[in-house]
Formats: C-alpha cells, structure tokens, sequence
C-alpha cells in the first residue's frame, strides 16, 4: 500500500523528458469487410508537428486512435518511442493525451475535477499545485468561469476546450488533436494555434493535429499529410500545398464553389 | 452453437474482471471516497426497498404457514419456518434481486455510457485503468452491504411474520413464544450460509452488471440492451448459483 514506489515510477518526476516518435508502417485497419486504412506509412519525428488533413471519413480519427492504442491494426506497425503502440507498456512509459473529436469528457464531474482527475489518479503534486495546475490551463483556454459547471451545461465549442485543457494538465510528451479547432471562433482557433507552437517550442513535445484548419497547418505545421480514401495522397513541407502537383489535393485545399454548376447537382446526373 | 459460444465468452470475460479487479485492491485506500460513494449507493439506496419487501415476505410466509398448519397443530413452528426460510434462502435471494434491480442496472447504463461517449477510452489513453476506478470500489462496496442488507431483510422479516402471527385471529401466537419456536432449530450455520449466498450473489450481480456495461459498443440504443441483458443475466444467475452454492454449504 506504500506509495513510494508509485512516485518513483511517476513520469512527472522527470521535468525534462526527451520527445518521442511516432512511426506507422504498412498501416491497414478494416472494420469487417469495410477497409478504412489502406496501407499508411509515414513518421512523425520527435517534437515535430505534423498536421493530417483529409476530407470526412477518410480515417482520421481512425489513425488516431491507433497510435494511442484504441484500436489494434489489421496489417502493419504503429510504433511510438521505438514501442508497439498496442502495447499496454507504452502508455505507462510515454505520457501521451488525445483531444477526442467529440470532447470525451467526463459526464458525472465538473470541468475542475475533469481537469484534476489525471494528476490525482496518478499522485502528480498535493491538491494545491494540481489547483494551480488546472486553473492555470483553465485561464489558457478562458475557462475560468466554467470550473464547477458540468459538461452538459456548456455549449460545443467550450466542451472543445474543457478537452483541450484536460490535454494540457496531462502535460505530455505527445499531443494529439482530432480537430481541435474545428468549433472555435478564430480568435481562439488561432489561439490553439499557439498553444500547439508553444508547447513544441518550449516543452519539444511533439504533436499530431487531425484538422481542417488551413490556416493551422500553413502557419505551425512542419510537416503535412492529407488522407484521401485511407490512402495517404500527400506527404510534405505546408510550403508545397500552396501549388499542389495532385489534383485531388488542389481541390480539396481550394474547392471551388461553383453556383452554375454545383457539386450535389453533378451527382443526380 | 453462437449462443453458446457468447455465454462462454461472457462467463470467461466476467471471471477475469474478477480477478483483475483484486489485482487494483491495493489502490482502494486512495479510492476511499468512491468506495463510501458507492457503499451508499448499495446500501443507503436499497434498504428501504429492502426492508419493505422483507417485511411482506416475513408476513405472507407465516401466513401461508398458520393457514396451512392450523389443521394439524403445528401453529408453535410458524417460528422457526419463517426464521429458517428468511435466513437460509429469501433474505438473500432477496437482497440480490433488489441489488439487481435498483443497483446493477444503475451501474450497467452508467458504465455502458460511458464507453459509448468514449468516456472509456479517455480513462484509457489517460493510463487510468478504466477496472480500477469503476469495477474494484462498487465490488469491495458490494462486499461489504450486501451482507449487511441481508442481515436486514432477516430481521425485518422476522419481525414481519411475528405481527402476523400475533394479529391473525387463526395463528394467534405471541411473540415469546415465536421467537422462542425461531431460535430452537435455527444455529448460527443457517445464519453465515444465508450470508455467504447473498455475498456470492452480490459479487456475482455486480461483476456480470459491469462486464456487460463496459463491452457495450454502439450507440444510444445499445445502452438500453446492455441494461436489459445485465438484468436478465444476474437473475438468471442467481437462480443458478443458488442452487450450487445451497448445495455446497450444506
Ligand atoms: N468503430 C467503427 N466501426 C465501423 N466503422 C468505423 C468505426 N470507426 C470508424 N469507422 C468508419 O471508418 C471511416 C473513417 O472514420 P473516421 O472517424 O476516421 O473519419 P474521419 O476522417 O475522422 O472523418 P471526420 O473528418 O468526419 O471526423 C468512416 O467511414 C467510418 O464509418
Ligand atoms: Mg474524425
């Protein structure tokens, strides 16, 4: 019942922790006959923020949840740190948190204790600096008013940002967001924008942003992926998607709304 | 074939909750305050229902049996039927339905949201064993009421069928001697096996409720099924345990 060697293993006894990799290869995920990875391959290198673009049901957030170990793949290899991503191990060795697309809060608690749970389940700091802590993130996101509402008193967007901030007390070494921005007004997109920077520039943590958000990934994304059909159709530098060669990318990027001839009328024909 | 392959899988899945749920045992002095919370929820909650239904249950019985032995002069072991039937069988059998009823369909819809709104995986990726949190504190909780609710229902029933014995006009018997008929062929053995079942049940409720609420997958509708399963699942198996576990205390 000793505590003490639960504080040795804690990760957060390490206040300067090395950033991780991520690796996916060969990547296939089928859900019975309907295949939504097809064969992925890329690698996001340690403190690198790589941005996965993609139209809706590409796999997404499939591929996200992969690399934390909520799904297992059909076929292929997901590695993070070098470690089977499956592996019940690697989440006790690397602090890693997604940003669910839905939010996932807790229900039965109020946004403080939604925030707190991590540090308290895991004995990070007395109820004192957790209450530092999570106030601290809560001010980030403009939170602070919302501390003892429970999740079904707030609206979409600040649901959004209650799952960030529980992110961000988790203080990981690898990020990841399904679409962080994608309920936000644009001061506070772009303030996510540079929570995301920050956090590699200061802490090197390397991040993985699931978003629509052009302006996200040409301003902070070192690296871009776009999923089209579970096939990765482009991997590079933002700096290329201004003039893509694909013109399946070109379109996605920059659809072009057409009122003579709309996209949901070519359908009927 | 399917279905029984399902049963197998059920029953190999719940075992193992068991077992991983004694493993996270350690954890429970910091998990303090949800095991009082859920000690409440067990206990406080279902103990009015519980001492309502016992009470009947006491009543009918020595009813049914004056009626029935008013004709052969066997009116002074209205007593020790009442005491010996509440202790050894339907305080307990009792108590697990109610706990079913009241408490374990609660558990089920909780923890089967849970994992729909992908609460579930956010305790996972979190590297918070979802077991730990919301199995082991309800089991221990379970644990340490059932028993105690079980103790109830006895005594409320005792106390039930007393009344009646002294207020119908055909049974007439005064509550010395009833009581004196209830404590002459009871031992404290029928007592610890009536609590053994009812602990065997309530182990047994609470696990099924929660294996089923956390394989829930789908959506809004599915949290309903899960419900309906759990609930026929742990009556289903307390009739049966009862009849192994009666066998092999006696
Ligand atoms: N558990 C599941 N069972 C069956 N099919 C699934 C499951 N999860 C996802 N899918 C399917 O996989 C495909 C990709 O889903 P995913 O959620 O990854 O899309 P996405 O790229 O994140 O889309 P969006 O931008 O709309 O969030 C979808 O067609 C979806 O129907
Ligand atoms: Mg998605």
């Amino acid at each position: 019942m000793s505590t003490a060697s639960d504080v040795t293993r804690n990760p957060f006894t390490q206040t300067e922790s090395p950033a991780v990799g991520v690796t996916i290869e060969g990547l296939s995920k089928s859900f019975g006959k309907f295949e939504v990875l097809k064969d992925v391959s890329f690698a996001v290198k340690p403190g690198e923020i790589f941005v996965l673009m993609g139209p809706s049901g590409s796999g997404k957030s499939v591929l996200l949840k992969h690399i934390v170990g909520l799904e297992l793949p059909t076929a292929g290899k997901v590695t993070v740190d070098r470690r089977d991503a499956a592996a019940e191990e690697t989440r006790e060795s690397v602090r890693m948190a997604l940003v669910f697309q839905a939010g996932a809060l807790f229900n039965s608690m109020t946004v403080y204790d939604n925030l707190a749970l991590y540090p308290r389940e895991h004995r990070i700091g007395n109820e004192a600096s957790i209450r530092e802590k999570v106030m601290h993130a809560l001010q980030i996101l403009s939170l602070e008013n919302a501390a003892q509402k429970y999740p079904s008193e707030l609206s979409g967007g600040m649901k959004k940002r209650v799952a960030i901030a529980r992110a961000l007390v988790m203080e990981p070494q690898l990020m990841l967001y399904d679409e962080p921005t994608s309920e936000l007004d644009p001061v506070m997109s772009a303030t996510i924008s540079e929570i995301i920077a920050t956090l590699k520039d200061q802490y090197h943590v390397t991040t993985i942003v699931v978003s629509h958000d052009r302006d996200l990934a040409l301003n902070i994304a070192d690296r871009v992926g776009i999923l089209m059909g579970g096939r990765l159709v482009f991997l590079g530098p933002p700096s290329e998607l201004k003039e893509p060669k694909d013109p399946r990318v070109a379109d996605f990027l920059h659809p072009r709304i057409d009122l003579q001839n709309p996209r949901f009328k070519q359908l009927e024909t | 074939m399917r279905q029984l392959n399902n049963i197998l899988e059920g029953f190999g899945s719940t075992v193992l909750l068991l077992f991983r749920s004694i493993g996270y045992l350690p954890t429970l002095p910091r998990q303090f305050g949800r095991f009082i919370e859920q000690c409440y929820l067990i206990g406080y909650t279902t103990l009015p229902i519980v001492a309502i239904l016992s009470f009947f249950i006491g009543s009918v019985l020595a009813l049914q049996a004056g009626y029935s032995m008013q004709n052969f002069g066997a009116k002074q072991f209205i007593g020790s039927l009442v005491g010996l039937s509440m202790a050894r069988e339907l305080g307990p059998v009792m108590v697990a339905i109610l706990l079913t009823g009241r408490v374990g369909s609660a558990i089920t819809a909780e923890l089967a949201s849970m994992k729909v709104y992908q609460e579930v995986d956010a305790l996972q990726t979190m590297n918070i064993p979802p077991v730990r949190m919301l199995v082991m504190p309800r089991l221990v909780a379970a644990v340490v009421m059932v028993p105690v609710l079980a103790i109830i229902a006895n005594l409320v029933g005792w106390f039930g069928g007393a009344i009646i014995s002294k207020y119908t006009h055909f049974i007439a018997i005064d509550p010395p001697a009833y009581f004196s008929a209830l404590r002459r062929f009871m031992e404290f053995k029928d007592i610890l096996n009536g609590l053994i079942k009812a602990e065997v049940f309530g182990v047994g409720v609470i696990l099924v409720c929660c294996n089923i609420g956390l394989n829930t997958r789908g959506g809004p509708r599915e949290i309903g099924a899960s419900v309906t399963r759990a609930v026929v699942t742990s009556l289903i198996l307390i009739l049966v345990l009862d009849y192994f576990v009666t066998k092999a205390l006696m």
